[in-house]
């Protein structure tokens, strides 16, 4: 699979704040690809460095094997993109909108065309109001009709669920899944939420003040087979004794109280309440993360 | 269509829309018709109170409360407020897309930069040349329809010169294009500082300060400020009243003009340079 995007040790400072350091991360054409961040990590001024709103300090950024620097006029035709929240021309309608994004693409859209657009993101009827009277959620729809009126190869979307309902998260969802598996583009879907990458994407990368945390195939990174579970039960003296001897006891990583944290597959949890059952411990809470979803909530809690 | 033709008529259709672009044709029709009401109703009063003082070296006759001279008076009238219209919808088309955050859209779009700013300006000079017509028609040619159509007693810094009425279209026609690249250079000034700022009325109130700055430096004569008064270019924004000199000075009217393009040339320059290494963040 080709690249289509590739950084390359990607750097930004702002004065004396380095705003993304030595950034290294590659999109392969095809793929739904996960960028995930807390708030201020560098997400989205690494998407604005791809989109060359913000010019790096230092480092390469290609796009489709070509230099962003050197080619951005024909690398712009093929991207499409929502950056932060879709600001429009509030004393236009929609679709005069659109009409100047087309004509900044040299497109003539038809009626037909202006309409498929519209149903696509869910704005059919809603084309000729004023976009000054439109919702957060209305405006993210039609930055997403902006982002593919030039049926770009590569689309960017930056938060692009931040405003909608639930039913939009959802449209937007299939929408993304729709152009990745039936048109063949490749998705750079960033967010600050983990579960909303674990749906779609095949591969992510996390950053984090700056840099690459993890990056990988988003089913390896969200394995099952590598839980921090965590059990909470009502006699703790007596399930210390228990567990210590039992075939858990090496996975044991902490013990606070009522509180036993294990390092663990999820096969094994059934295992290990059979065995505390048996042994009349009683549980009085069990839940389990991947330990990249411990580690991102940590990260985006602080 | 070509790739600058589409962005030009983008911007073209941004300033027609937008609801502040009509504040200024407004404000010229109704300061046309306000002078122009209240010359209709005391300006012979007025005029006999200033052809007194002259009254024992030569005798007036004919219409001299004509539609000339009221287009004269009005634009010496509007010396402040047409700047100001101009860097109104200027001093905006850029900082005001950075505030709002449509510029990002606009510069993920296949165009360059520099393109871009190039198209803001010139939808701006249409806007200014566009302002100016509604000056001239309701300046000009309503005054001539309302008071008709005669010689013109013009003062200047060197008296008093008539100009005769069959002399004098050719001079309004140079004079407003004169005034066309005064306020291309408050047009481009706007451009360069709307560049450089991130919200919408910064660069009209720093335009306009600057504009009232260094008109208080061409008002005085002292040493100091006569060094630097070739440089202003407000010195040769009223150059278009040369045309109503008699005989015409050329000369100066030529190296004003060509002080003025450079003033277009630099500021133009130099938003293209700044807005072609800006960091789009907001």
């Amino acid at each position: 699979m080709s690249s289509a995007i590739l950084l390359e040790h990607v750097t930004k400072n702002f004065n004396d704040f380095i705003a993304v350091n030595a950034l290294n991360f590659e999109v392969k054409a095809g793929d739904i690809y996960g960028f995930l961040g807390p708030n201020g990590s560098g997400k989205s001024t690494t998407l604005r460095m791809i989109m060359a709103l913000i010019k790096p300090t230092s480092g390469s950024i290609k796009l489709f094997g070509e230099s962003l620097g050197e080619n951005r006029s024909e690398i712009m035709r093929k991207v499409g993109c929502i950056i932060e929240k879709p600001d429009f021309y509030g004393y236009l309608s929609a679709k005069e909108n659109m009409k100047l994004f087309a004509r900044a693409h040299l497109l003539n859209y038809s009626a037909a065309q202006y309409d498929a657009l519209f149903s696509l993101v869910g704005l059919k009827g809603r084309e000729n109001d004023k976009v000054k009277t439109f919702s957060h959620g209305m405006k993210q729809r039609l930055g997403i009709a902006q982002a593919l009126i030039h049926d770009p190869e590569l689309i960017i979307l930056d938060e692009p669920n931040t405003g909608l309902d639930p039913q939009g998260i959802i449209d937007l969802r299939n929408l993304i899944l729709t152009l990745n598996k039936e048109r063949g583009k490749t998705i750079l879907f960033s967010s600050h939420i983990l579960s909303e990458v674990q749906e779609i994407c095949s591969n992510m990368v996390v950053i984090n003040k700056g840099k690459v945390v993890v990056q990988g195939g988003v089913s390896e990174l969200l394995s099952q087979e590598n839980l921090t579970v965590k059990l909470e039960v009502v006699n703790p003296v007596e399930a210390s004794v228990v567990l210590q001897q039992s075939n858990w006891a090496g996975m044991m990583e902490s013990q606070d109280e009522t509180l036993f944290v294990f390092n663990m597959g999820k096969a094994e949890i059934p295992a290990m309440i059979d065995y505390l059952s048996q042994h009349h411990i009683g549980i009085e809470r069990i839940d389990y993360r991947n330990q990249l979803e411990d580690y991102f909530l940590k990260i985006t809690n602080a | 269509m070509n790739e600058f033709l589409a962005i030009l008529k983008n911007e073209l259709i941004k300033t027609i829309r937008r609801p502040r672009s009509y504040i200024g044709f407004g404000v010229i029709a109704f300061i046309c018709l306000m002078l122009q009401g209240a010359f209709y109703q005391d300006g012979k009063e007025l005029l006999s109170t200033v052809t007194a003082q002259f009254d024992n070296i030569f005798n007036v006759q004919g219409n001299i409360l004509n539609g000339n001279l009221i287009c004269y008076i009005v634009l010496q009238t509007l010396i402040v407020q047409m700047p100001m219209l101009v860097a109104f919808v200027t001093g905006d088309q850029v900082s005001g897309e950075t505030s709002t955050g449509s510029i990002r859209f606009l510069l993920t779009t296949p165009a360059s930069r520099t393109k871009i700013v190039v198209a803001k300006w010139l939808s701006g000079l249409v806007y200014t040349l566009f302002l100016l017509l509604v000056l001239g028609i309701f300046a000009l040619f309503v005054s001539r329809a309302i008071f008709g159509v005669g010689d013109l007693m013009a003062m200047n810094s060197e008296g008093l010169t008539i100009i005769r009425a069959d002399d004098i279209n050719w001079r309004w026609g140079f004079a407003f294009l004169i005034a066309f690249l005064s306020l291309s250079v408050v047009a481009s000034l706007s451009t360069l500082l709307s560049c450089i700022m991130d919200n919408s009325i910064t660069p009209i109130v720093t335009v306009m300060a600057i504009i009232i700055i260094f008109t208080i430096i061409g008002m005085f004569d002292m040493k100091s400020f006569d060094v630097i008064k070739p440089f202003l270019f407000t010195t040769h924004m009223i150059s278009w009243r040369s045309l109503f000199e008699d005989p015409l000075p050329v000369d100066n009217i030529v190296a004003s003009c060509a002080i003025l393009f450079l003033h277009v040339v630099i500021f133009l320059g130099a938003a293209i340079f700044y807005f072609k290494r800006k960091d789009i963040t907001n």
